[in-house]
């Protein structure tokens, strides 16, 4: 770990000016510090933003002002959160471990890296911490990695199981950047995808400070979030769905799905969604959207095995969503 | 940077390099050993202490971040011929064998009983709106940030559940 | 006063079952336990000492070169640097297993990825780490070979043999299995990482370290500092966790010394976890080759295993993968083959249970498959093909409790009236299966001390470690039971290079050897009161620190006019060779496959085990219950994973090498079946650390094919080798 400068930020603003002056934002540090500790950043100055009022879960427009530093296990314990939006509170249990949700924030993350292990190593290439230097996973260990939405210069995937979550409810980000002004983005707009820049992760400006996140009034229908692992616990999602159907006479009406564990960011296609909606529901729809998702996917050796998994676990979940729906 | 902890109870003045966790604050600058360095990055949970009532990994954690903090460590929660009812309850179950994640297991323990009373579901829980039931595998998922490779998981959540049950 | 004994002929006296205290075999209490449950255990790198120097090791990030150069200046100038140390002392890899002399040393030539090259030394662990992973190396890299499937492979002659002829044997067999077995390189990964505090005072080194073995690594560190082993104090009384990992010195503790001999102040070092993961032990990955033949009945006619192991150059280990098939089954015409490729990865030696833990799992799923070829019971195909003798050897067993083991398990478990195979529970396919369990029986040198004083109290002295393995517990028993003593009148003292020289931790032998020493210390004791109180030892009763023989009682302090001391020195012997010693066990498991992903879960599993004496009923369970979870990490998630292009292990840390977490493991059952094997030790103890992960991960593999039909050749058995077998359709049913 690199020497760095600590500050302690009594205000937003304070944060945001030190931010848009180079410094670093920690909040839980779950992930930072990690991070830091291999040197795969190396901030010269962290700002320190957990004193901050960013704590409390408001009721919005019927909808959830979740402010920046609500803990994971928090948000995940909040009554509202639980019975309007499970799939959040399911996503956010099923992730990390009861030390850590108790620590990482809802802004914090957001934000996290990829568990890549090239990432990780810095003795390996990684054009997402050391631009132009390759990309160690392609043609090496990448039971990890993505099947959509990567690169030739990435193929690191997003490991958040709570921003799968949010994806799929409709969220936003409220950002707040120098002066105090505040921008709202969806979080299907937040992450960008690797393309020849995997290093640039979010549209988050220099000097931009996460705020919030904004939850849309709870939608009808019935909603869940499946994590699939290789433990049966602590450990990173191999593929994930966060998943709302809603039935109306014996169709789908709306149909809200996000996939975690296999692409740079929380993955929402609204071509599955639409092939869904007016449908009558069956296995056999099931699999055509997931057919509709995985057109595209282009898999490794070590990850080719995410395909079958994804379309099964998606079209257990629909099924299951269904049955629900249907008692 | 000069820096004050309230640890287990007791003012600590230090001297420390912001760089420095939680962990190595207690373990390098204090003497307090009980909390153990498995990973160092929050991947075993061998460093938890209990921050203001809830249980953390102290490796991922600057100590710079707590001053104001009520910290407890595994010195706080009892000592020999002083035993926690958990501290006690791990002797008689032999809720280890090596005892090197046992500092980490009892904190974790220690503050995941106060999460089951203030009703938080888990992963497991099958209804998140009712409450959480105190069964094996509710323990199990509740202490799975919480790894042993000795393997005392079924007498870990043993002890627990003797201790959880004697308190309802 | 010491008292030798050479195990050369078998001793059916039983001695510890005419003593009357009654201790011996309770499920007591740790004596340790209140100080580890109240963080007061003080391990390796708690023993912090004043004016201490923290160091950090750095790698070399080539599998295969020399190192040109170290740009050391950079380093040395950042701030709190007090030095950067590497040479021809530091060590390539730990030593092996009772290797009493250096491995392989210097920085200059790499043969690995990962290999520990230089220690950067400094006022705080924050400035020692920087500097380590600001330190800049210089290579003139050289083509390595990291793919065992590609690399030169050597055949040891004395590591080869066949009797019969296996070929015809198989062609005449009415039921035959000839099948490829793999199991991925694993990491042992005790809970404490590699650590040494090491202070240098007038010559002489002070060294606390984490090791298994002390009198082994007294004589490794010595001799890889150059200096004489009576110049260096080794002290190890608590060990977080080794499974094979502490067995040798290894890079930390010899780096530390020098640095403290260098800069005259104590330094602490302390492995990262990727480095325990790099530069530490792997076991080795296998490819197993199993050809079973059997008669119309499932008897065997031949066993053949021939196997595929790696190494670095030059390491004497190899992982012993066939060592319990010579004798587990009967069969005339066998066949075993060893060959070890040399690779340029991690240095492979022991993880818990060396040869078994990998060979009897695969030996046990090939039985399933013949089992399930012959349409025979799998407990009634082991049941059967049960040797009368050691098949290879042709010399008895000195005790054989396989079919007992067999037979009590499956009732436990209720084997025959298991869920059938496939059973659906929603979506989880529900599946049984069994293994057998074998690990070689071992006995190892061992001295201790035993003391005992004027007002009532005994002290054990020795420097064999607690690994967790309940040495504080099981010595304290032993010699409570002997001297007629309540436990908690005797202290325990372990793991300190000038006490007695143990056996150590490892191969499942140090309870018993450590046991055996502690017996016979109090056994010369024990004559020396009897000479006392005017009787022979045997009409000697020894209770509540009373002395009674032909009718008079009197207080054991009134015959010590002074401490009485001896010293007990096991030594193995004859019995060896003139019989074949073992422990055994059955697993019996219940699974669940999930019909959607393919996700593997242990719903229940139990194992009943022979091995000898029970010495410590509770921490001999606990004991098994950390093999039967070693072998549902083998069997599910457990995998190192090295880059094919350089070798390196890529999941290098607790995150992504998968060890089970609390809720992979559900309420495991444990039996231990009485058993007194003369032949062993004068405790009748035999091991058991390692039994419990011999063959525990196939128990787990054939139920998952009793599941879902799935069979997994390559471990761990993760979703992605179950789903393709799986059925198109998950289906709603259930």
């Amino acid at each position: 770990m690199k020497p760095f400068d600590y500050i302690r930020a009594g205000d937003a603003s304070e944060a945001v000016d030190a931010a848009a002056d180079g410094a670093t934002i920690i909040a839980g540090g779950t992930n930072l510090l990690d991070l830091m500790k291999h040197e795969v950043m190396a901030p010269g100055r962290l700002v320190d933003i957990t004193r901050l009022d960013l704590k409390r879960i408001e009721d919005m427009d019927g909808g959830l002002r979740i402010g920046a530093l609500v803990t994971n296990s928090d948000l995940a314990a909040d009554m509202r959160v639980r019975r309007s939006w499970p799939a959040l509170a399911q996503a956010l249990l099923a992730g990390a471990s009861g030390q850590l949700r108790n620590k990482a924030s809802t802004g914090g993350n957001l934000l996290q890296r990829t568990r890549c292990y090239y990432f990780y190593d810095t003795a390996m290439p990684c054009n997402k911490r050391a631009p132009g230097s390759g990309c160690g996973a392609i043609g090496g260990a990448t039971r990890l990695h993505a099947i959509l939405g990567g690169s030739d210069a990435c193929i690191a995937t997003h490991p958040s199981d709570m921003a799968v979550g949010l994806t799929m409810l409709g969220a936003e980000v409220e950002i707040m950047g120098q002066g105090g002004a505040t921008r709202r983005v969806p979080l299907t707009e937040f992450y960008r995808l690797p393309g020849d820049t995997p290093h640039i992760e979010t549209v988050l400006e220099p000097g931009e400070l996460i705020t919030a996140v904004i939850l849309p009034p709870p939608a009808a229908g019935a909603q869940t979030y499946r994590k699939v692992r290789d433990r049966a616990s602590y450990a990173f999602a191999l593929v994930s769905v966060a998943a709302r159907l809603r039935l109306e006479e014996g169709r789908i009406a709306e149909a809200a799905l996000a996939f975690g564990g296999i692409a740079p960011r929380p993955w929402r296609d609204a071509a599955a969604e639409e092939l869904l909606c007016g449908e009558q529901p069956s296995e056999a729809l099931f699999v055509r959207a997931a057919d509709t998702l995985l057109q595209g996917a282009e898999a490794q050796e070590g990850n080719a095995f995410k395909i079958p998994l994804l379309r099964r676990t998606l079209t257990a979940t629909l099924s299951q969503l269904w049955k629900e729906s249907s008692q | 940077m000069q820096i004050t902890l309230n640890i287990n109870r007791e003012e600590c003045p230090l001297d420390l390099d912001p760089r420095t966790t939680l962990l190595d604050a207690l373990r390098n600058h204090l003497g307090q050993c009980g909390t153990k360095k498995g990973c160092d990055h929050g991947q075993c949970g061998a460093c938890t202490v209990i921050v203001n009532g809830r249980r953390i990994n102290s490796c991922l954690t600057l100590a710079c971040m707590h001053e104001g903090d009520e910290i407890t460590t595994i010195e706080g929660l009892g000592a020999p011929g002083a035993l926690s009812a958990l501290q006690g309850a791990f002797v008689r179950y032999d809720g280890f064998q090596c005892g090197y994640c046992t500092s980490g297991q009892i904190c974790s323990a220690t503050a995941m009983l106060d999460e089951l009373r203030e009703g938080w579901p888990s992963h497991v829980t099958k209804d998140l709106t009712g409450e959480a039931a105190l069964s094996d595998a509710e323990i199990a998922e509740r202490m799975s940030g919480n790894l042993c490779r000795c393997s005392a998981y079924p007498n870990i959540v043993a002890a627990i559940r003797e201790v959880a049950e004697g308190e309802g | 006063m010491t008292a030798h004994h050479k195990m050369d002929e078998p001793d059916r006296r039983n001695r510890l079952d005419a003593m009357a205290q009654g201790i011996v075999g309770v499920g007591m209490d740790r004596p340790d336990g209140p100080e580890k449950v109240s963080g007061r255990a003080v391990y390796a790198h708690d023993g912090q000492v004043k004016d201490m120097l923290h160091g950090v090791m750095v790698r070399a990030t080539i599998a295969k070169g020399t190192l040109l150069g170290i740009d050391e200046e950079p380093v040395k100038a950042l701030p709190g640097v007090r030095a950067v140390l590497h040479g021809p002392r530091f060590l390539r890899n730990p030593a092996q297993g009772a290797a009493g002399e250096a491995p392989v040393q210097g920085s200059a030539e790499i043969a690995y990825f990962g290999q520990p090259v230089a220690l950067v030394v400094a006022d705080t662990f924050e400035q020692a780490r920087h500097g380590a992973q600001s330190l800049a190396l210089r290579y003139d890299e050289a083509e390595a070979t990291v793919a065992p499937g590609e690399a030169e492979a050597e055949t040891p002659e004395d590591k080869q043999s066949a009797t019969g002829d296996l070929d015809a044997a198989m062609r005449d067999a009415a039921f035959s299995v000839d099948r490829t077995y793999t199991t991925p390189p694993h990491n042992s990964a005790p809970m404490e990482p590699h650590a040494a505090i090491a202070e240098y005072r007038d010559g002489k080194f002070t060294v606390r370290a984490s090791c298994q073995m002390v009198k082994y690594n007294l004589d490794e560190l010595a001799d890889s500092l150059g200096v004489d082993a009576a110049d260096v104090h080794l002290l190890s009384p608590f060990v977080g966790g080794g499974f094979g990992s502490k067995l040798g010195i290894s890079a930390e503790a010899v780096a530390a010394a020098l640095a403290a001999r260098e800069l005259d102040r104590p330094v602490a070092v302390a492995l990262s976890r990727p480095q325990v993961f790099e530069a530490t032990m792997r076991r080795s990955e296998t490819r197993q080759r199993f050809r079973l033949a059997a008669d119309a009945d499932g008897r065997l006619t031949g066993v053949g295993h021939e196997v595929l192991v790696s190494n670095l150059p030059g390491e004497t280990f190899s992982e012993p993968a066939t060592q319990a098939t010579p004798f587990l089954y009967r069969g005339e015409n066998r066949v075993i083959g060893h060959r070890i490729a040399r690779v340029n990865r991690t240095c492979a030696g022991s993880v818990r249970a060396p040869g078994e833990a990998v060979g009897v799992t695969a030996l046990e799923i090939a039985m399933d498959e013949l089992a399930q070829a012959a349409g025979v019971d799998p407990v009634e195909l082991r049941r059967r093909n049960i040797p009368e003798e050691d098949p290879s050897r042709g010399v008895p067993f000195s005790s054989h409790m396989l079919e007992a083991a067999l037979d009590d398990g499956a009732e436990r478990f209720g084997w025959s009236d298991r869920p059938k195979g496939g059973t659906r529970n929603g979506e989880w396919l529900i599946g049984c299966g069994m293994a057998s369990s074998s690990r070689v029986n071992l006995l190892n040198d061992s001295a201790a001390r035993v003391t005992m004083n004027r007002d009532g109290t005994a002290l054990v002295e020795t420097d064999m470690t607690d690994i967790g393995t309940g040495t504080y517990a099981i010595l304290t028993q032993v010699a409570a039971e002997m001297l007629g003593l309540p436990p908690d009148r005797v202290e325990t003292r372990l793991g300190d290079s000038d006490l007695p020289k143990g056996a150590g931790s490892g191969g499942s032998q140090g309870a018993s050897s450590s046991a055996s020493s502690v017996f016979l210390a109090c056994e010369r004791l024990r004559c020396e009161i009897a000479e006392r109180a005017g009787c022979a030892e045997e009409a000697l009763t020894l209770k509540d620190g009373h002395a009674i023989s032909d009718n008079r009682q009197q207080p054991l302090a009134e015959l010590l006019q002074e401490p009485l001391s001896a010293e007990g020195v096991i030594h193995p012997g004859d019995a060896e060779s003139r019989v074949r010693q073992a422990s055994f066990g059955a697993f019996f498991v219940e699974v669940g496959v999930s019909a959607v992903t393919g996700e593997a879960r242990v719903r229940r599993m139990h194992g009943s085990f022979a091995a000898g004496r029970i010495l410590n009923a509770k921490t001999a369970r606990s004991q098994c219950l950390g093999g039967m979870t070693f072998g549902i990490g083998m069997a599910l998630t457990e995998e190192l994973m090295h880059d094919p292009r350089d070798g390196h292990i890529v999941n290098r840390d607790l995150a992504e090498y998968h060890v089970p977490v609390n809720a992979d493991v559900p309420q495991l059952t444990v039996n231990l079946l009485e058993e007194r094997d003369p032949w062993t030790n004068p405790v009748q103890a035999k091991g058991i650390g390692e039994l419990a992960i011999c063959g525990a991960g196939a128990s787990i593999v054939n139920a998952i094919h009793d599941a879902c039909g799935v069979r997994v050749r390559d471990l761990p058995a993760t979703l992605d080798k179950i789903l393709p077998g799986l059925p198109e359709r998950a289906g709603r049913e259930g």
